[in-house]
């Protein structure tokens, strides 16, 4: 196995082999919204290497649960989902006791946001937001309903692929980190340039893959989808 | 053994106040965070940071999110990195939209932070999310009542001369108390500084 690019601090770097650039012209909005000026390499201290920690005291019984959290009077409209895996740092050890924010569109690809005018229905029994924290392996595990498409104006006839947002914190704020959840074989994926933004080889990292096993039986079907965060190389206990 | 390679970075979109800020923006959820970091017991000089983002034509982002993450008044951070532990119930992060104010301002009411370590400048690290940003950006923040720190903190004298006055915040007398004012620059001349760190 190849390691991680470490500086000298012992935390990994930013690999910006994985991550999209601050300038993607397909992305239209990136365009006056993205530094020109080069990034200028910061020597991580204390202050980088420390960061936000949110545990379980931070949820809500159903916050992990999108299926029941909005529920008024009934079922939300869709088809459910399990959203599951692993939350890991680069040397492939899970990440304990993490939060994860979630938030999406409904099923018929209209998200609760005021600012979403798309002509689809809202879903009275689906908010579309969730938290959960990572157990001791770094497992974690969402209810939800598979989000729809959505048009947005970025070019002609521009569809968002289905797509669930996701924002971690990790073990300080160098591994922050916030992404979107695709799902296979989804036909709109070579066709959108948020997910084409993304260099070619780490694009399947972003695509969760379905799983018979996390597919609970006459209840919803399972996709596993594991996060890879940066981390420091080595752990205090282990010197 | 595989390789565990880092899950490539998306935007936020322009759709995640009801996610991550829904306290703010009015919708029936709880927050972990928001401009308040201050709490009645908190040690340290009241301070409101405020500030815009502006994108390359010079407007206002209505659609950001923006966080810190800053030492209490003593320069300890509250995380298990820090031996020192903080005081009382700081935590010392908070988390904005950019959508609610009508200036599109983000206010923040923390604490002056103290300097974490012998020869650092006092700072607030700030980081930026929106859409139109697939990776999220990472700068510092620091005060200009702090000359004499800036010019030796090894964080800031490694940016060129030139571009340091985009990390500093001007300290002015609000009609609430002590308030910093910084605006970030996406592009332009006053580009602000931003970090791989
Ligand atoms: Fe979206």
């Amino acid at each position: 196995m190849s390691s991680p690019e470490s500086s000298a601090s012992g935390y990994t770097k930013r690999d910006w082999g994985s991550h999209p650039p601050l300038i993607h012209p397909d992305y239209k909005s990136t365009v006056l919204r993205g530094p020109t000026k080069p990034l200028i390499p910061l020597q991580p201290g204390l202050t980088e290497m420390t960061g936000p920690v949110y545990g379980h005291e931070a949820l809500a019984p159903l916050d992990a649960d999108l299926t029941r959290n909005g529920v008024r009077n009934g079922e939300p409209v869709g088809e459910r989902i399990i959203i599951t895996g692993r939350v890991l740092d680069e040397l492939g050890r899970g990440v304990p006791n993490t939060l994860i924010e979630i938030w999406q569109a409904n099923a018929s690809g209209r998200y609760v946001h005021a600012a979403d005018q798309h002509a689809a229905a809202l879903d009275p029994n689906f908010f579309g937001g969730g938290r959960c924290v990572t157990d001791l392996d770094g497992r974690y595990k969402f209810y939800t309903i598979k989000p729809g498409a959505y048009p947005w104006p970025n070019h002609f006839n521009a569809w968002r692929p289905n797509h669930i947002h996701l924002s971690l914190f990790g073990t300080s704020f160098l591994s922050r980190l916030v992404t979107q959840l695709y799902f296979p074989g989804d036909p709109l994926l070579d066709l959108d340039p948020i997910f084409l933004g993304t260099p070619e080889a780490a694009r399947d990292r972003l695509v969760a893959k379905f799983s018979i096993d996390a597919t609970e039986e006459g209840f919803a079907l399972g996709y596993a989808f594991d996060i890879v965060l940066r981390g420091p190389l080595s752990t205090p206990m282990e010197g | 053994m595989a390789d565990f390679k880092q899950t490539p970075s998306q935007t936020v979109g322009p759709y995640f106040a009801y996610g991550l800020t829904a306290k703010q923006y009015g919708y029936p959820q709880t927050s972990i965070a928001e401009g308040v970091l201050v709490g009645d017991d908190t040690e340290g000089e009241r301070i409101t940071l405020i500030g815009r983002v502006l994108d390359g034509e010079g407007k206002p982002v209505s659609d950001a999110m923006v966080e810190i993450w800053q030492a209490d008044a003593q320069g300890r951070y509250t995380h298990p990195a820090d031996p020192r532990g903080s005081n009382s119930t700081f935590v010392g992060f908070g988390r904005l939209g950019t959508g609610t104010d009508p200036q599109n301002r983000f206010m923040f009411q923390t604490v002056k932070p103290g300097a974490v370590a012998e020869g650092q400048a006092p700072h607030i690290t700030l980081i930026l999310f929106m859409r139109g940003l697939l990776t999220h950006l990472y700068t510092r923040v620091y005060f200009s009542d702090e000359a004499e720190a800036n010019a030796s903190d090894p964080v800031l004298t490694a940016v060129p001369a030139d571009r340091r006055g985009t990390l500093i915040a001007a300290r002015e007398a609000g009609a609430n108390g002590v308030e910093y004012r910084i605006d970030i620059h996406m592009q332009g001349p006053d580009e602000t500084v931003f970090f791989d760190a």
